[in-house]
Formats: C-alpha cells, structure tokens, sequence
C-alpha cells in the first residue's frame, strides 16, 4: 500500500469524512428507523406541575381507531431512573434520593411528567387516543424555583425530601479559610444567578424499543451520546435486563450538548412496552416536548467572598450555591454543581484556601443535569466575574489582578486547595496571545470612536480553566461516582490492511470519524480512507462509556493508542519472524517496518496479510489475526484552559448588544485536527455567547414554562454571534499518550465572564457592578435608563 | 394535526362559497400561521381553502397613484418588485424584513393584514399609508379594519383579495424584533401622503395603533426631532418576559425616530 500523498494524520485538517453522508441528507438517525410491523407511542405529559393523579380513565381512548396498548404507572412497576452518583451531606449522611418512576406513580412534578403511553398502529391514532384519556388530578400549590421550595411552609416534593433537599455538601477547610479572610486586607462580596438553559439539540430525542421473543433479545435504538451506559442504567436498574439480551443502538445522532447522556423514562418505557406488545415501538419527541422533557442545564445561585491581601493576592475564597435539580434526579445531576464545579474554583489562580457549599435542591420543573461544560463554566462564570468586581473595588487593573494571581508556568504540577491536581498550563501566554489578538490596547480609541457614534463600547476578559477527559476510575469512585469511567478502543487490522477501530466513545457532531482516523492514518501511515471508525451499538463494540465532558479524545484516544501500541508490537513480531531479525532491532514507522541499519523492509499490508494468512508464522510463539483491544483508564483529569476577550457594542437606545469581535486562545493540548477544533470552539463560544445575552429558562409561578418553545426561547442565530477569532497555544497534556486535553467545552466554559465582562465594561458610566444573564435588550435598557434617571436627578 | 377537508378553488367566488357554507372552514395562503398552528394541534377546521390556485389573487401593479397588490402576493415579491421598489421603498423594505427568506417565500400580504397578528409587520404599513382593503365583496378603508387581536372587519366567508396602497411623498419603517421569534416587539410606520401624516405602530401592543401625537408633531416639522420628544404612554402597552410595557413604549419613541430618518 502506498503512503498517503497528502498528509492526513495528527495536525492536518482534512475534510470530515461524515459530513457527505450528513449533508446529502443521507445520515441514519433514530427516526429514520423504522422495524417490521412497528408502532408507534405517544406520551400523555403532565399539563400540571405538581398534582396528585386520583384516576386515570383509559377506557374511550383503548376503544378509539388503530390503538394497541395503553400503560399507565399501574401497569409499569419496574425500577427506578437512577442517579448515577453519589453525594454526601457536610454530616457524612448519603443524600436524598427519591426515585424516579419512569411512568407517573401517584404524581406528578412537573409539566411534561409522563402518565401513560399510548401506542398505536400510526402516530396520529396514537395522538388521538392520548388526548381521549382522562386523568383526575387533584392540583397541589408547586414550588417552582428554588427560593419558593426553601421557603417555610413549601409544598413538599417528595416523601424522602424533606425540605425539598437533596444534599448539602461541602468541600475545603471552613476553618482555614475563615483564617485567610480575617488577614484580610480586601474582600469583595457578591451573588449572581447562573441562569437555567434548555439545551435544544438539533434532532429531538427519539427511541424504539423492539423484542424477539424467540431469542428474549431486546433491542433499543435511542439518540445516546452512550448506549453503554444506557445498557448498564436501564438493564440493571430500571428493567433487569442483564447485558447479553439488551442491545443498545446509538446511530447517527443530531447534537447531544449533554442532554443525551442521560438515561430517560422514554427509553426504558418502550423497551418494556415493547416486550409486553411484542411488537417494535417507535416515540420521537416533538419540539414541545423536547422543550418540557430534555434535562435542563446551570441553574445555580451563589454567593461568593473572596479574600485579598493589600497587593490583590488571592487569600480565600468562600463560595455557597444552591443548585436547581429539578423534580427528579437525572443521572449525573448530583455531580455538576460539586465535583464538577466546586473544584474547579481555584480557576488559573493561587488562591491558598477554598470552601464551597452546595445545597441542592427539588423543584416542580423538569430535572437538570450536565450541559455543554456542566459545572464548570459556573465555577468560571462566578470567579471571573469576581475577579473584574474584585479589580474594580481595589483599584488594580483587570489585567495585572489577574497576573499577579496566574499559576506560573513554572509551578506544574499544581496541587489545587480544591482536589484537583493541574498537570500543565501557560496562562501568561495565553492571556498575551489573545491581548494582541484583540488588540486590546487599541480599545481605548474604538471606544471613544463608538461613543462618538453614541454607542457605549465595552471589552472584557476571561482567563479560565476547565477540568476534562472524564475521568481517573478511582478518583472519581472516591467522590461518589457509581462508574468506572475509563473507555475502550479496539483496533481490527483486516488481512488488506485496512482498519476498523471500535470505539466506546460516540460521535454526535464532533467528528470523530475522522479525528479518531487520523490517530490511526498517523500511526499506522494508511490514509484515511482505510480507516473507519465504528460507534454506537453494544453488539459491535466490546464497551464504553461514552462521549461527554470532553474525554472522547483524551480518554477514547488515549485507548486507540494502548490497542495501536498491541497491534504494533504483535506486527513487529511477524516482520522480525519474515526478515530473520530479533524483534528488537525491527522499527516500525508510518507504514514500514524496517531491521534497524539496514534496507531490509516489509510493508504494512503484507504484514498484515501474513496475521491472516500464516503459513510462514511463528505459530508456536503468537496467534494468528491482527486485533487488539485495550481498555485505558486515565491517571488524571485533563486542564484546557486559556484566554476569551471579547468586545461589544450596546445601543443606549434599545438596549440591544452586538457582539463586535470574539477572541479565543485556548489550550487545548495537542490539535490532531485544527479546523475541527476550531469549528468546537465556534460552537461552544456561540452556546456561551446564548448563555450572556439570549437563552433562558422561564417558568411562571405555576409552573408553566413560558419559554417553551422557539417563539419565547432565545437560540443563539449566526448575526448574533458576531467575529470570532479562534487560535490555539498548546501545552501538552502531560499523562496520557497523546497530550491531548480536549476542546469540546471550553468555548462554552469561557466566553459567558467575557461577554459580561464586556457588557458591564461598556455600562460604566452607569454604576453597574453586575448584570445577569441573559444580558436582554430590555435588561440592559431598565439599567441604562434608570442610569439616565439618577444623572437627571 | 387532524383530519381536515383539503379545497383547492380556482376562483374567488368558488373559494367565498366554500367558506360561506362552513364556518368552521378556514383559508390557507402561505399558511406561515396556520400551518404551525395545525400542526401544534392548536386549531380544528372543516375543511382548509387552499388560495394557491386562484391567479386573480397574485400580483402587483401600479394604477395611477396607487399600488395595488393581490393578496396571495409573497413577501418576497413584495420586497423585490421593482414598481413598489419605486413607488414605495419603505414597504419594499418591511417586506424584506418579515421573518427569513422560507418565511418570506410562503407568506402572502393577504395572510399577513387578515391575520392581523400584533407582532406581524404589514398591518403598520397599511394603516400608515392609508391604504384600502378590497375584499370579495367591498372596500374597507384601514382605519376602519384593524379591530383589535388577530380581529379585522372581515365577515365570516369574506376573503381579502387586494390591498391598494397609495403612493406616498415620503415613508419610513423601523422596528425592534423580538430577540428570540424575531416578530415585531416595537415598530413604527411613518408615512406623509397627500400632505397628510400617518404613524402606524405595530409590535407594542394588542393591536396596530395611530400614534396621534407624533402625527401631530410630524406635521408641524417632519424630523427626527419631532417625534424624539413625544412619550407613548405605557399603560396599553404588552408585557411579557421579552420586555416590559414601560420598554416597549420607549421602543414606539425609538422606532418612531428611526423610521423618520429612514423616509428622509
């Protein structure tokens, strides 16, 4: 086989080998499948956010055209949805953990709660029949924010809630840090809202649930960012399905953002229907429902104090949230506003002593769980706005606080107050990089320039990190975490030498099919179009954990190169074997395997062949076949982090802010593909730049969500998004075999502090210290105006 | 969506009778409305009036001092033809901003004014430019049609068949979108016809509404300036999460301001 002529291994940017398929409209998404003799069902959802279900008629709707069969929590008595990790209370008692019935018991708590699944032979029969049930509900006052389910006297969710509490945590030293802020020469207090978000991933959640009852097989075909642990969750807790009759299928799927990593009702309902039908059922949500069903994300109110010597020295800080988890627990909920925010305080900075509290809270809205960055970017959004608050009230420039406060370069790796061992990072460079970029010193004169035009400018900054590649097994098993979250890479050398690698990560828009290849094409010296990477179906790859909190690269990847490093040892012993050489002086590079010294060479393909072919073989000292697999569990989390500038621009007017420029150096470790990791910055910037001005999550008293579909939610639109400069500055992740940290997050991560920064920046003369988010027209218009109102005055 | 009738008339008269005869008979022109709504289940005809097919409801001429366009007319032609263009660039200009181009490649001026949404965007041009209403049986002058949310003075089987908009001696329209529909959440129509000035504000409230006082104030000095000090009053303003009425009425004066800027 010949060596690629162009270059497509780590580095270069080849096009995406999925895209031909995703734009011709030719991609294979849940819905798109359809089974012999399939039916359909739709879910009858809570109008209310917390009643009591005094009876549930079916009779008229079981008798309507083309019905099958319909369920009610009656009939389906299975397991609970369960929370996949554990938090423990500040006492050392396990949390509240009520569960989460896939079909209403008795209740329901929040609107979009489902009561009964209604399967017919068509969508709209099945339609018709939902609407012809009649459920007496007995309507209870809902607690719907987090305010009113702590209030005294609050409706109470959930028997083993008491309180409406899930857990209260802790983490850090209270005492220690009570001693820093005694020292203290400044501290700058605040609280901010990290506002709630609906996730709204292209393709709406889907799921068909199919059964042979010849074999007892079950089959799910589900729109999963990780069937694996779909199998796991819904076999062993809610049906008890053990592994080998449970089938897991995660085709192409339309974005997750988080959304789909969790296990969901509808899920474990068709599967069970399906069973007790022995038919295939098919559920595709609607936009509507996808707006009152997929777990929400953020959702967290903090106070935060942060200690500082007379230079601005960080000395403590002391953070206390309250985090919304909605009705229900869903999967990793507990883990977000914890181990995946609390210990990301320490940021880029030395600050000596941290604590954090986190209370957790149920409320009659839909759960909320990991979203683009879950945790981390409210760790970043509350740090670097306090440190511009902390900058303004001291007197020091945004710059040199942040400076003076930088882990040096030199100080790796660092141990952080807060758990967290940081293993590499340049934030000096970063910041310099993206200061020119932005060129930030040339504001000053866009300013003036603006004001002239009377438009108020304003830029702002954000230096951050995140935590990665999910996650050391044990590490996060101390923490409470019910997985093991290693990942799994096979790699199938076929006798021609091309490859199929097996992964237990999943690609929902990130590319992989043709990242995870270049690892291959790099190593191996085939092209691209040799390599093809299989995903998404637990028949066909030995396991995983699936794709989230950036790992698919650091932690899938890292597998892929355990199972290159097998098939190149094993490869290295058939060439010895054919060139009469000791394994040991046989090289191996990009295709060629070569006796140290000398012209004596094989080809990748004839090696390849001779695995499958052996009949001049050390069959005594190895097996036949070329096909490793390698299990890799990560030693520690991976760090990106780097610098977000942006500028903006707010017409007094109407309150309205355009977003001029957007300056992005980030470090995301190694780049094996630069315009795809350009393009995942692009993305989460935009998510974060939604988050600052436009998307939020509204329900009314009652809990009714008012911004239940795209008329009243806010989806971040190209014009919105302004100019973005994209670049990266790479240290190497130190502890796994790439040196890859992972961009899928930090966008996401970094940008809502900046924009902010920038919106607050440009409303100087207005006396803000803090706007929320999101920065609406209407918003910032009340601030300005009233500003005009108290100059007047 | 349910089981409807499907009618596919080739002229006015036969789509008036099918409506006539079924109050619960609905007309379907680029059904940017009302599609969504049949599919959300939200709305249950009969039957559905397809007015595709009828070639009398299409097109746009000019007729003396007046353009005349048909109701089955898409935004996109609106804002591309070249006799409006000319004739009145503001409401070219409106046309071009309704929604995005699928929106403007379906909608229809008919749908539109008969709809009488308070985000939508014509209703303002109409009232502004005094424009008449030819209905399959009368002539409705503006200020007499637009009667409150989604209500017109259109009768039960009464189909909207042309709109004709005189051509005025200047025209403006500026309007704030809602950040997250991109409908209309402020927006003004100023137009000076025969010596008369118009103001047409849409978005704000229930209903398209005369702004008089900046009728007045433009008519003594057509500027900018005008208008920049006349306050709309709050109190009937809407109010929803996107904006208060307090904000809203502030837009009027904003929107009212631009508007006269852009007729020059």
């Amino acid at each position: 086989m010949n060596a690629p002529v162009v270059f497509e291994g780590i580095g270069a940017s080849p096009k995406r080998k999925e895209d031909l398929r995703f734009l011709s409209g030719r991609g294979n998404y849940t819905d798109d499948i359809n089974r012999p003799n399939q039916t359909y069902a739709v879910m009858l959802r809570s109008p209310h956010a917390h009643a009591a279900i005094r009876g549930i008629n079916t009779a008229a709707a079981a008798a309507m055209p083309g019905v099958v069969a319909i369920y009610t929590g009656g009939d389906m008595v299975v397991g609970s949805l369960p929370c996949g990790w554990l938090i423990h209370n500040k006492d050392g008692s396990p949390m509240n953990e009520p569960g989460h019935p896939p079909l209403a018991q008795g209740k329901v708590r929040h609107v979009g709660d489902i009561v009964a699944v209604v399967i017919a032979e068509t969508r709209p029969q099945a339609r018709d029949a939902a609407e012809a049930i009649a459920v007496d509900y007995e309507v209870l006052p809902a607690a719907t924010s987090m305010a009113a389910a702590l209030a005294a006297g609050a409706p109470l969710l959930h028997e083993g809630a008491p309180g409406n509490v899930c857990y209260d945590w802790h983490i850090g030293d209270l005492a220690v840090n009570q001693a820093a802020f005694a020292q203290a020469k400044h501290v700058v207090e605040f609280e901010l809202v990290n506002n709630r978000l609906i996730p709204n991933a292209m393709e709406p959640r889907a799921a068909i649930g199919d059964y042979d009852r010849t074999t007892d097989q079950h089959t799910l075909y589900t729109t999963s960012q990780n069937p694996h642990v779909i199998r796991l969750l819904m076999g062993a807790f809610v049906l008890q399905i053990p592994e080998h009759k449970l089938r897991v299928v995660a085709p192409d799927v339309g974005g997750g953002f988080g959304s789909k990593i969790f296990h969901y009702a509808e899920e474990a309902i068709v599967t069970w229907a399906a069973a007790r039908i022995n038919r295939p059922i098919k559920w595709t949500a609607d936009r509507t429902e996808s707006f009152m069903s997929d777990a929400h994300g953020r959702d967290h109110v903090t106070k935060a104090k942060l200690a500082m010597d007379e230079q601005g020295k960080f000395l403590g800080l002391h953070v206390s949230t309250t985090a919304n988890m909605g009705a229900y627990l869903s999967t990793f909920a507990t883990s977000v506003p914890t181990y995946l925010s609390a210990t990301l305080l320490a940021g880029v900075y030395t600050t000596p002593t941290i604590y954090a509290e986190v209370k957790a809270v149920f409320t009659n809205t839909v759960p909320v769980d990991a979203y683009r960055g879950a945790g981390r970017p409210e760790a970043t959004f509350l740090l670097e706005r306090l440190v511009d608050i902390a900058a303004k009230q001291t007197g020091i420039d945004k710059l040199e606080l942040r400076r003076r406060n930088f882990i040096p370069a030199d100080a790796f790796p660092y141990q952080t107050p807060v758990a967290l061992q940081y293993d590499s990072g340049d934030y000096q460079s970063t910041l310099a990089q993206a200061l020119k970029t932005a060129d930030w010193d040339g504001f000053e004169a866009r300013r003036k320039a603006a004001a002239a035009q009377g438009k108020l400018r304003g830029i702002g900054i954000s230096t951050y990190i995140e935590a990665c590649g999910i996650a050391p097994s044990a590490v996060a098993g101390a923490l409470g975490a019910r997985a093991g979250l290693y990942e799994v890479g096979a790699i199938r050398v076929h006798p021609t030498g091309s490859v199929s690698v097996l992964t237990g990560t999943h690609s929902h828009g990130q590319g992989h099919e043709t990242t995870l290849a270049q690892l291959v094409t790099d190593r191996f010296g085939i092209p691209l179009s040799q390599v093809d990477i299989v995903h998404g179906d637990t028949d066909r790859v030995p396991f995983g954990m699936g794709t989230y909190g950036s790992r698919s690269l650091a932690v899938g990847g890292s597998a892929m190169v355990k199972a290159m490093d097998k098939i190149v040892l094993k490869a290295r012993r058939i060439a010895a074997h054919l060139m009469e050489a000791s394994v040991d002086d046989v090289e191996f590079d990009r295709g060629t395997f070569r006796v140290a010294g000398t012209d004596k060479t094989k080809a990748w393909g004839e090696i390849a062949l001779t695995a499958y072919v052996p009949h001049n073989y050390p069959i005594e000292e190895i097996e036949p076949g070329l096909d490793e697999t390698a299990f890799y569990d990560p030693k520690n989390f991976t760090y990106p982090g780097g610098c977000h500038i942006c500028e903006v621009e707010i017409d007094p007017d109407t309150g309205h802010t355009t977003v001029i420029n957007f300056t992005a150096v980030d470090d995301v470790g190694r780049v094996i593909n630069p315009m795809i990791v350009e393009g995942q910055v692009q993305g989460g910037i935009a998510q974060g730049i939604g988050q600052a001005l436009l998307e939020t999550c509204s329900y009314d008293a009652d809990g009714q969500l008012l911004s239940g579909s795209f008329m009243d939610y806010t989806m971040p639109r190209a014009d919105d998004v302004g100019t973005l400069s994209v670049a990266t500055h790479e240290t190497l992740c130190t502890h796994n075999p790439l040196g890859v940290k992972g961009c899928g997050e930090v966008g996401a991560i970094g940008s809502p502090p900046a924009v902010i920064n920038a919106v607050v920046d440009a409303l100087r003369d207005y006396g803000v210290t803090h706007v929320e988010m999101p920065a609406t027209p209407a918003k910032l218009w009340h601030i300005i105006n009233s500003g005009r109102r108290a100059a007047a005055e | 969506m349910y089981d409807f009738e499907y009618h596919k008339p080739t002229s006015v008269a036969d789509a008036v009778k099918i409506l006539s005869a079924d109050s619960d008979a609905r007309p379907i022109s680029g059904g940017q409305t009302l599609l969504p709504a049949l599919k959300h289940r939200l709305n249950k005809p009969t039957s559905v009036v397809d007015l595709s097919g009828i070639a009398e409801l299409k097109g746009i001429k000019r007729d003396g001092d007046k353009i005349v366009i048909g109701a089955m007319t898409r935004h996109a032609d609106v804002a591309n033809s070249a006799e409006v263009k000319a004739a009145i660039p503001a409401l070219a200009q409106l046309a071009g901003s309704i929604g995005d181009n699928q929106v403007r490649n379906r909608g229809t001026i008919g749908g539109s004014v008969s709809n009488n949404d308070p985000a939508a965007d014509y209703p303002s041009a109409v009232l502004a430019l005094n424009a008449t209403i030819v209905t399959s049986k009368r002539r409705i002058a503006a200020d007499d049609f637009f009667q409150g949310m989604f209500t017109t003075a259109l009768d039960a089987g009464e189909l909207l068949v042309a709109v004709e908009f005189p051509v005025p001696e200047k025209a403006g329209y500026a309007k704030m979108k809602n950040p997250a529909s991109r409908y209309v959440m402020a927006g003004a129509f100023v137009a000076k016809t025969g010596g008369q000035v118009r103001v047409a504000i849409n978005g704000a409230a229930a209903c398209v509404f005369r702004q008089a006082e900046m009728e007045k104030a433009l008519a003594a000095s057509w500027s900018p300036a005008a208008v920049a000090g006349v306050v709309q009053p709050a109190d009937d303003m809407n109010s929803d999460i996107h904006g208060s009425a307090e904000y809203r009425a502030h837009l009027v004066t904003v929107m009212a301001k631009r508007a006269v800027a852009a007729a020059g």
